[in-house]
């Protein structure tokens, strides 16, 4: 959209300009290819240089660098400890031996196989149930292997950045200026390189404990890792991919269980955010109404199921929805008072639909006063006379609400409900223990039920059925449908776009 | 008299309007109360430990209670392993996220946007995903199952620097002149950090220390897979979980219904006394994404 038809724009309704913003999104989607592929384009010509400076870097330091700079390509940290920077020398010496005593004791016979994952199988003797021949173990060849990987990467940076270490002091060496000693290195760790060390600990955590993990689990969907092939496993391409766009009509096909539990999964996030966005909202306004007495009260009692834990309110209240619970022994109880002795209690956890309405009910009541709390600060923040202005004008409660309240909370928590429908689509707690993503529905692959989210289904995927490769195919679709759903969000979502509208 | 008249009509309209007001309100807090309520007096019931369909026990006592606190179960020390996955989790992770969300927003450098991308985009993947491996890794040095507990704090804590940003949101709140100021006077980045800035962030501390104390109490995800076949390895969601079974629950429910006042005391007091914090924390980050 050019700066041409702004004024245009203004005069349409916010419905309308929504409209214009998602079609102009669609519109702008071939631009927006031509802009990813040039910007992949170049990536590549900057990674292609990068090496092109790698290989030189590392050629011409050998062939201009004195002796010290050459042993030090063997013998890492040589050249600084040669020149008295023995505190960095010490350091890359110790990473070297680290890692060749790592690899050669240990790593590399993993990182081998990494190729085919193990060959051996694990026979047992039928009579004794003794192990015949001890197979190879295709998990741990998987993730050694990675670890090792992960660890060669880390180590061809130390080796070039212990060779740059020496072309630098090299060229300080020769302006006669004076080169960092160990002790200026262990100033700079509180000072000029403060950020590192603080970044150090959180960083390394998310490598070994996130990204190491992740990284494992994307190749195990390129595998046939499940019940049937727990210890030897192999790699089979694309296969569990293309699983899921291979329809089969019946049976238990893996692709029709999982179109349906991602339409439920888009279905509940949908509801369970604005639900609660919007009922959210009218409590807080209520409570922040002008007039109405004891606001503190009404907001504590609401706060105060924020306080409990929620495993045990969301467990409770699956209780209470029970064939024999106290819903149904309320619904007994009125039936009763209308001359109904016969009444059949209601299975709200049998039926699928009920179920699903049900979930979604119960998320409203677990989930208003949070919104509550994030709705009345924000509200607190409106300019008190913009309302004024309204009230002189004669503007009616609703007009108020439609004109200032909802587009400046819009505007404000955008970004905010954004996360909150990722983070409800991926909301364990609430589905799993109030229904363990039943009613278990027997059409269906895995004994998904019919609450169940992809997150609920990778969990009894992976820990019931053990499924493994294909709880990873999910994982990563999860990843793909929140990828693909923030980055349309975001580009629609004016929040990130006119930022100077309500400043 | 026309204006005393239609004064009149606005004022009975806005009594009209406030009654129904009030009447809502207390529709709400008792619809939002009443479950706890219900589940304190089922804790109190003696004559049958099922669930049943009506509300006051018809035999009040300590019975559940007493029945926690004796050798027939492990909720005690299901108690006592969230206790202290609870104490660790919530030291450990407060200093982890703090010092990841101080660097991103004091410091500027080189690699500082592509590790904010690259955390946006780890957490787009379902955190469960790592549970599989971490798993097996935890299995082999023998972090699992009835040794779960070092397990869990390790898993909660290690990763925990990706949810920066809250704290990160506040630090960004903070003029950047305190920090040009104490560099003209010569202070070290480390002396920034611990003299000037950690001072005026005792908000944001203590809601990141108030909900990550919070959280373990409510993990059922991570510590049903990491003590997956233990009986004493559990913490006190998974354990009170395979009381509601469907083998279990006519035997235990009211045990659950004890178990969950027990537990919900200590968390809901600290919470009521730090109320304060934690709605500024939320209300702060919602704002800022």
């Amino acid at each position: 959209m050019g700066n041409s038809n702004d004024l245009e724009m203004l005069k349409k309704t916010k419905f309308q300009r929504f409209g214009i913003n998602f079609v102009a999104f669609f519109k702008s989607i071939p631009q927006k290819f031509k802009n990813l592929g040039l910007a992949i384009w170049g990536g590549l010509k900057k990674l292609f240089w990068g090496f092109v400076n790698f290989f030189k870097t590392i050629g011409l330091t050998f062939w201009h660098g004195d002796w010290k700079t050459k042993v030090s390509y063997f013998v890492m940290g040589f050249g600084s400890i040669a020149r008295g920077q023995w505190l960095r020398g010490i350091l890359f010496l110790l990473f070297e031996v680290v890692f060749f005593v790592y690899m050669i004791c240990f790593g590399g016979s993993y990182f081998s196989q990494l190729y085919i994952l193990g060959t051996k199988e694990q026979i047992i003797d039928e009579a004794t149930g003794a192990i015949v021949q001890q197979g190879d173990n295709s998990f741990n060849i998987l993730l050694y292997g990675v670890l090792s990987l992960f660890f060669i990467v880390a180590f061809i940076y130390t080796w070039y950045l212990n060779i740059k270490q020496n072309k630098i002091a090299e060229e300080i060496l020769k302006d006669e200026k004076r080169l960092d000693t160990a002790k200026d290195d262990l100033r700079a760790i509180v000072d000029k390189n403060f950020h590192k060390t603080l970044l150090a600990l959180p960083t390394l955590g998310i490598v070994i404990f996130t990204i190491l993990p992740i990284f494992f689990m994307v190749l195990v969907a390129f595998t046939d890792y499940d019940k049937q092939h727990a210890l030897l496993f192999g790699w089979v391409g694309l296969d569990n991919f293309k699983q899921i766009f291979t329809w089969t009509a019946g049976g238990k096909s893996f692709s029709a269980t999982f179109g349906q539990i991602l339409l439920w999964t888009l279905v509940w996030a949908f509801f369970a955010t604005f639900t609660n966005y919007f009922l959210g909202m009218l409590v807080a306004m209520l409570i922040n109404k002008k007039g109405i007495k004891l606001k503190k009260l009404w907001r504590t009692v609401l706060v105060f199921s924020i306080a409990i834990p929620q495993f045990i309110s969301i467990l409770y209240v699956s209780q209470m929805f029970a064939t024999d619970g106290l819903i149904n022994g309320l619904f007994d109880g009125i039936a009763r008072l209308f001359g109904n002795n016969n009444f059949q209690p209601i299975d709200f956890w049998g039926d699928p639909w009920l179920a699903r309405i049900t979930v979604i009910i119960i998320n409203i009541w677990i989930g208003v006063p949070y919104l509550m709390l994030v709705v009345t600060g924000i509200l607190m923040n409106i300019p008190a006379d913009l309302y004024e202005s309204a009230n002189i004008d004669g503007a009616s409660a609703w007009q108020q609400y439609s004109k200032i309240t909802l587009p400046y909370m819009l505007f404000v928590t955008g970004p905010y409900l954004l996360t909150s429908f990722t983070g409800n689509m991926n909301n364990f707690n609430v589905i799993y223990l109030l229904t363990g993503g039943g009613p278990i529905n027997t059409e269906m692959y895995g004994n998904a039920g019919s609450t169940d989210l992809l997150i609920t289904w990778l969990y009894s995927l992976a820990v019931n059925e053990a499924d493994y490769k294909f709880a990873a195919v999910i994982g990563i679709m999860v990843f793909i449908v929140v990828a693909v759903v923030s980055l349309v969000v975001y580009n629609i979502i004016p929040s990130t776009k006119n930022e100077e509208e309500f400043q | 008299m026309a204006t005393e008249k239609h004064s009149m009509s606005m004022s009975k309209k806005r009594t009209i309007v406030n009654t129904l007001s009030y009447i809502v309100l207390g529709l709400i807090s008792i619809i939002w109360i009443l479950p706890f309520i219900f589940l304190v007096l089922q804790s109190f019931r003696c004559e049958n430990t099922g669930i049943v369909n009506y509300v006051f026990p018809k035999s009040f006592g300590f019975d559940n209670y007493i029945y926690l606190f004796s050798a027939e179960t492990n909720f005690l020390q299901w108690y006592f392993n969230t206790f202290i996955i609870a104490l660790f989790v919530c030291v450990l992770q407060t200093i982890m996220q703090f010092m990841m969300s101080y660097t991103l927003s004091r410091f500027r450098f080189k690699l500082r946007k592509p590790l904010m991308n690259v955390m946006l985009v780890l957490g787009m993947f379902p955190g469960f995903l790592t549970m599989i491996v971490l798993y097996q890794v935890l299995k082999t040095i023998g972090l699992t199952g009835d040794n779960a507990v070092p397990g869990l704090i390790l898993v909660s804590v290690a990763s925990s620097g990706m949810g920066y940003y809250v704290s990160k949101g506040f630090l960004d709140t903070l003029p950047k002149s305190l920090d040009e100021a104490a560099t003209v006077d010569g202070a070290t980045k480390f002396q920034i950090f611990y003299k000037v800035i950690l001072p005026l962030c005792k908000p944001i501390l203590i809601y990141t220390v108030l909900t990550s104390f919070m959280g373990p109490w409510g993990d059922y995800i991570f510590a049903s897979v990491i003590a997956i076949g233990s009986e004493t390895g559990l913490n006190v969601a998974a354990g009170l979980y395979t009381w509601l079974s469907a083998a279990m629950i006519s035997d235990n429910f009211t045990h659950f219904c004890a178990g969950g006042v027990i537990v919900a005391i200590p968390v809901m007091v600290l919470f009521m006394f730090l109320q304060k914090y934690y709605v500024e924390g939320v209300t702060g980050g919602a704002v800022k994404g």
